[in-house]
């Protein structure tokens, strides 16, 4: 981005000033420490000025918001037309209570939902299974059949928001009773908005709630490619997650790294059953964390964009601009979260979320203050909401497109962020991929390395959070803190045994039967999922007919 | 003491697949000599304790963020007492309401450690717990 003339009148001088005036700063006030790290370990220079840009080419790297490779941005006035969709990821309890959650989060000027699912419910039983005991409604709204998600989105017209749902193993049985919910709306699926996480590899590395092997797994996910190209146009078909794997202890680099590997494997997949890369990668999509470092977190953002759109267009030939672009939701870091001092969490959202606006993220969600001690209060949801509100409407940071562009530092930062991740791609190329790479447990290692230095780097006061190992004070109980009712799980018992006898149950064993056959064949299964919600077979009964065909996954544990 | 290791089964139990701070302890036990075995995830109460007696293990540390301490925790407490092991420290933790635990204390947990946790306070306690 600088002759080479210039260059070098600027490394002279650079040096001049090093040898001279810093030098002799350091005599006198030596730095605070020996050693400074970004958030995710990696060693910071004192200053950072063209030199480190000098192989940068504006143009090729960089060029302009909408443009290969979208470094700046995958639209051409990002904030500027249209803020990032604002979702807050909900539920608990009931479908009932959630449905009411929902509509307050729409009151308050939310404008996408975003649903979470218990864990019985993402593992595929039903609130009856003996595995479910304690867990019914927990961490998400409990769904056993179509009438609990009739319930769940029970006044909210299906043609007017999006929704994204955070499931991924029995991905095609609720996207199939969302798509039957909104057909009793009389919303056509082509009309439907929203995002299907659907992403099963990041589950085997980091988030841990699989059902079945990969290569059954690996058949879902590209049969929702299909269905969705065919019929629901508007729809995300995945959302390749690298939140989970960040949470579980990754570094920004690993982040992009694993994120993108899986993104490969997913597209491999899907061009190994012949769809065509221009058909269904305009309907991928990302869910990336935001940390507290600041800058090395934009960067992280912006060297996923410009790496995505390299491999779509180098490795997979992809022509469809669309193709090319890494569009994706962002969430702040649930491990950020301290339990002491509550309060304080609500300024590093505000870092977190502020790092995933000038990130250029299309969709946000804002933790709430109270998340480490439990599920968030109504109050502690607004302020998170209030937070993201405020950096829209207030902070200015909206008004130009990626204004940390050419700042020294962030553009350092991102170079290499990508090299990195490069570098960790082609090792799991190496490896066979990334099924390989969790089999022989190299990506799961790597993270818990990560992990395990962080909380060293803590207790040795290396790193610092305010609060747990500096400035701690006495503190009380929290108060107000949300609790979900006790009588949930027996009450989902409850309506389960009563929707069994209600349905006709000679129907709902015809159609598991015809799953069962088409299991076993390699024809697409949505349609035929699609039967069984609209007869009210429960969740738990589609899924044990797809374990008695499919088997089921077994994690390999190395520490 | 002198000889023997402590012997640590780290168990999740339930349907949670939070299973950083579980391996991390693991880890930073292991570290601090201790023999550790890790379970891995989707654990039911039978099978911890199950595994804890093969293993002859002296602590079983579960790690629930779920909410599901209130079932499961209690559960693998009583097939503890079934199976008349009284000698087995417990100790729990994730994200678990301070109001939980008194209760869990009372039915024979010895220490629930609470995110933010030094690993080095978990060490200290197991050490002195067992003699």
């Amino acid at each position: 981005m600088f002759d080479k003339e210039e260059m070098k009148k600027i490394k002279q001088s650079k040096k001049k000033w090093e040898n001279n005036v810093v030098q002799k700063t350091l005599e006198r006030f030596p730095e605070r420490k020996d050693k400074f790290i970004t958030g995710s370990g990696k060693e910071v220079e004192h200053l950072y000025t063209p030199v480190n840009l000098e192989e940068s080419d504006h143009n090729k790297d960089l060029n302009f918001p909408g443009q290969y490779p979208y470094t700046r941005g995958v639209q051409p006035t990002m904030y500027r037309g249209r803020f990032w969709t604002m979702r807050q990821y909900a539920g608990f309890g009931t479908a009932e209570e959630s449905n009411k959650r929902y509509k307050y989060l729409l009151d308050q000027g939310q404008t996408g939902l975003s649903v979470a699912f218990d864990l019985p419910t993402q593992i595929g039983y039903d609130s009856d299974n003996d595995m479910s005991l304690g867990e019914v409604g927990k961490v998400g709204v409990a769904i056993d059949s179509l009438k609990d998600m009739e319930m769940l989105f029970d006044g909210i017209p299906l043609d007017k928001v999006s929704t994204s749902m955070t499931i991924n193993a029995p991905a095609p049985v609720l996207l199939a009773m969302y798509i039957a919910v909104a057909e009793k709306q009389g919303v056509a699926p082509k009309k439907l908005k929203g995002t299907i996480q659907n992403d099963v590899l990041k589950e085997y590395i980091a988030r841990g709630t699989y059902i079945f092997p990969p290569v059954p797994s690996m058949r879902l996910i590209t049969n929702i490619f299909e269905f969705c190209f065919k019929e629901m146009s508007l729809w995300n078909t995945i959302s390749i997650s690298g939140y989970h794997i960040r949470e579980a202890g990754a570094t920004a680099v690993q982040e992009v790294a694993f994120t993108l590997a899986d993104g490969i494997a997913y597209v491999d997949a899907a061009i190994k059953i012949g769809l065509k890369v221009d058909d269904f990668a305009p309907r991928l999509s990302f869910f990336f964390n935001a940390h507290n470092d600041l800058l090395e977190e934009v960067a992280k953002f912006r060297a996923a964009r410009r790496l995505w759109a390299k491999i779509m267009k180098e490795r997979f030939e992809a022509k469809n601009k669309k193709s090319l672009m890494l569009r994706f939701h962002t969430q702040t870091a649930g491990c950020t979260l301290t339990a002491q001092q509550p309060d304080n969490n609500i300024t590093r959202v505000t870092i977190q979320a502020l790092a995933a606006v000038l990130g250029g993220t299309q969709s946000l969600h804002t933790n709430s203050r109270d998340e480490a001690l439990a599920l968030p209060a109504e109050d502690s949801v607004r302020i998170a909401l209030r937070t993201q509100q405020v950096l829209a409407y207030e902070s200015g940071v909206t008004e130009t497109v990626d204004p940390l562009a050419g700042s020294y530092y962030v553009e350092t930062l991102t170079n290499e962020i990508e090299k990195k991740a490069f570098e960790y791609i082609e090792k799991i190329d190496k490896l066979g991929g990334v099924t390989q790479a969790i089999e022989k447990g190299f990506i799961q290692q790597e993270i818990q390395n990560s992990a395990y230095q962080y909380q060293k780097d803590i207790e040795e006061s290396k790193r610092i959070v305010v609060g747990v190992n500096k400035f701690k004070i006495k503190e009380g109980s929290p108060k107000g803190l949300l609790k979900v009712n006790p009588e949930v799980g027996r009450r989902q018992v409850g309506e389960l045994k009563k929707l069994k006898e209600e349905r006709d149950n000679h129907k709902v064993k015809e159609n598991l039967k015809l799953l069962e056959k088409a299991a076993k064949t390699d024809a697409n299964l949505m349609p035929l999922i699609l039967n069984c919600v609209k007869s009210y077979a429960t969740l738990g009964e589609i899924c044990d007919v797809l374990r008695s065909i499919f088997g089921e996954y077994k994690e390999s544990v190395k520490l | 003491m002198e000889g023997k290791k402590i012997r640590v089964l780290i168990a999740k139990p339930g349907l949670d697949g939070h299973d950083r701070g579980a391996k991390v302890v693991a880890r930073a036990l292991r570290d601090a000599g201790m023999e550790v075995i890790y379970t891995g995830l989707r654990q039911t109460p039978e099978q911890i304790v199950e595994t804890a007696i093969q293993e002859d293990v002296d602590v079983i540390g579960m790690s629930i963020l779920s909410g599901a301490h209130t079932h499961l925790f209690p559960k693998a407490m009583e097939l503890l007492k079934e199976n008349n092991i009284k000698d087995i420290i417990v100790i729990g933790g994730g994200v678990i309401p301070e109001e939980d635990i008194p209760k869990l204390k009372k039915i024979g947990i010895a220490e629930i450690f609470t995110p933010g946790t030094d690993t080095r306070d978990i060490i200290k306690f197991i050490k002195e717990k067992v003699k």
